[in-house]
């Protein structure tokens, strides 16, 4: 710690050059932070996945239904726990860009497949009483400002009209992780009013008794429905989440190339102050060896330099980002887990402190070879 | 007592034996010290004088083992420093050697306290002690009032002084002092002077000074010349 202040001094002497520099390392880190964000967006749903979950959709698309009949057929295959289904709504709520995502539930499994999601038990009581009710997630009621007793108007774009709905409770998620950005309305309500489609759902989540046995099961339902009007095809929520993820593109590789890119610049533009300021500072970094610290202490002390502008734009840049996220998403529904864990936040910081150490190395090194007496007959 | 003819009898302070230092340049070989004998004893004030290129930063450099030489050998209060590695011989110089230039050399970024707290920082004395160790340093040199000061806000002969409270603070076994007054008026030169003879007559500190100046060598109780990488008896020598 004593020998903090030396190397916070030498950062001091050029004070632009040293903002423009911590500057760099922010801007740097606040691209990462959000392209992290944004991938974490895209990765929620196969992050939180239920190990012992399935998600069985028709096989031609997921936007073709399946029939009613099969939960009870699901429900006799050996390894199957527990059947639910849901049906993909649609609709907005007032405005076409307030989205959020409403399902028609089966009211009576719903819950006990999704143990992470959590509703008083008087407002579930108050759900599966009343046939226009709907269930709101904590985060799309804060942000609409919609409480328990509101009725809300949602515009179907898939099966016409405007449905009104009795707001009977609101679900929150066991981790922050959980989405809490869903409307959930009982399937039995759609299946009354809509005009075509009857007797169907738009998708089954199963549980299997032993999540080693998941993949046997898949099998087994796809082979069950095999060859019938209504083929299944059947993944692990997990999959089906990635799945869903794909669709999007190679996000992954995306922000891979452009993290990469970003950083060797960045490097590039810490290599070079760091070498000038090495170059402009010889004879110092001379006078420090004459008086008995070692190559090492000196090649420690200007790679504590890169490390410091490193760490400083770090912290700067990620802190920006976790302003920017602290009003969640921006999109206005496409991606609603819109936040910065903090993992990957500390993977931003060594990121950020790799990069520091790579762009200091060359000239600490260059420092710590120094021959004193040449750098004394320089100043 | 101060010899040049190697035949001192083992306990002087610095002993230097057959010391040579060759430089390559291009296919040529300079010879910039030849087979030279020094025996200093504690407490003494020496001055070496010569003409430009005749060697005597070069003898400096080989005596704060700042450069290692050809061949021969120094041994500075017992230890052998010739053959000691890197570490060592920086933490050779650390304990024993304070180092005086001609341009001063303080670091521009630090405050004269800080500049004079630098060898200290490689000591495992506390902050307090480190602290207490300046102020007497900084004292002893009469700027106890310009602490906070930066290089920049001191006349020469004031960072001189500072630099010498850096090269004293640690309580080194010798001092070396490369033409101390060569940067500075007349007035700061003998302010200077005054304060190294000060040094070597009240505290008992062996002080070796390169100088230009016979003003500056006058002060010193032996002036040694050296000609042509040979060191030359002067007044005090025998």
């Amino acid at each position: 710690m004593k020998f903090f202040r030396l190397v916070w001094s030498n950062l001091l002497r050029k004070k632009t050059r040293t903002t423009l520099t911590i500057g760099s390392f922010a801007v740097a880190l606040f691209l990462f932070g959000l392209l992290v964000t944004i991938q974490t967006a895209f990765n929620q749903g196969v992050e939180v996945a239920g190990v012992d979950r399935l998600v069985v959709r028709n096989k031609i698309s997921l936007i073709m239904p399946l029939p009613l009949s099969y939960q009870q057929q699901m429900l006799q295959i050996p390894g199957v726990k527990a059947v639910t289904f849901a049906t993909w709504f649609g609709g907005y709520y007032q405005d076409p860009k307030n989205f959020f995502p409403q399902f028609a539930i089966q009211k009576e499994t719903w819950l006990k497949m999704y143990p992470e999601f959590q509703v008083p038990k008087d407002q579930w009581s108050a759900f599966l009483a009343d046939r226009e009710a709907c269930i709101v997630g904590q985060k799309t009621a804060q942000k609409y400002g919609i409480k328990v007793g509101d009725r809300i108007p949602i515009v179907a774009s898939i099966w016409g009209g405007v449905w009104e709905f009795n707001v009977r409770g609101i679900y929150t998620g066991v981790r922050t992780e959980d989405d809490t950005t869903q409307l959930w309305f009982r399937w039995d309500y759609l299946d009354e009013r809509r005009q075509w489609g009857k007797g169907t759902v738009g998708w089954y989540v199963v549980r299997v008794e032993n999540p080693d046995d998941a993949m046997a099961v898949a099998k087994a339902i796809d082979g069950r429905f095999a060859n019938s009007s209504w083929e299944t095809k059947t993944d692990t929520e997990r999959a089906f989440a990635a799945g869903f993820v794909k669709q999007m593109g190679n996000i992954k590789l995306l922000i891979l190339v452009i993290g990469g890119v970003v950083f060797f610049t960045l490097l590039l533009v810490t290599g070079n102050t760091l070498a000038m300021s090495v170059r402009e500072r010889t004879g110092e970094l001379a006078v420090l060896k004459t008086l008995g610290f070692t190559d090492v202490a000196v090649l420690w002390l200007v790679l504590g330099e890169s490390l410091l502008y490193s760490a400083q734009g770090g912290i700067l840049g990620l802190a920006a980002v976790k302003l920017f996220t602290l009003h969640g998403d921006p999109t206005g529904g496409f991606l609603p887990l819109f936040y910065l864990p903090p993992s990957k936040m500390i993977l931003g910081l060594l990121v950020a402190l790799a990069t520091g150490a790579a762009a200091g190395i060359i000239p600490a090194v260059l420092a710590m070879r120094l021959r004193i007496v040449d750098a004394l007959r320089r100043v | 007592m101060v010899r040049v003819d190697g035949k001192g009898n083992g306990n002087a302070l610095v002993q230097v034996r057959s010391l040579d230092k060759t430089y390559q340049r291009g296919s040529q070989e300079v010879h910039v010290l030849r087979g030279l004998n020094l025996d200093v004893e504690r407490e003494e004030f020496v001055a070496f004088m010569g003409p430009s290129g005749s060697g005597k930063t070069t003898l400096l450099n080989l005596l704060g083992g700042l450069d290692l030489p050809s061949r021969g050998s120094i041994t500075v209060d017992g230890d052998e420093i010739t053959h000691l590695s890197g570490p060592k011989l920086a933490a050779w110089r650390a304990r024993h050697v304070g180092f005086v230039f001609q341009m001063y050399n303080l670091l521009p970024v630090l405050t004269a306290f800080q500049n004079v707290e630098l060898p200290l920082l490689l000591t495992r004395l506390g902050k307090a002690e480190r602290r207490r160790h300046v102020e007497i340093a900084l004292d002893l040199v009469g700027l106890s009032d310009r602490l906070d000061h930066y290089p920049r806000q001191l006349s020469g002969g004031q960072e001189q002084r500072v630099s010498i409270a850096r090269a004293v603070v640690a309580d080194p076994t010798f001092l070396l002092c490369d033409e101390p007054t060569g940067d500075l008026d007349r007035k700061s030169a003998g302010e200077v002077m005054a304060l190294l003879e000060r040094l070597s007559a009240e505290f008992g500190k062996t002080i070796l000074m390169v100088t230009h100046d016979p003003r500056a060598a006058e002060r010193a109780g032996t002036v040694l010349h050296l000609e042509k990488g040979e060191l030359v008896e002067g007044q005090g020598t025998s």
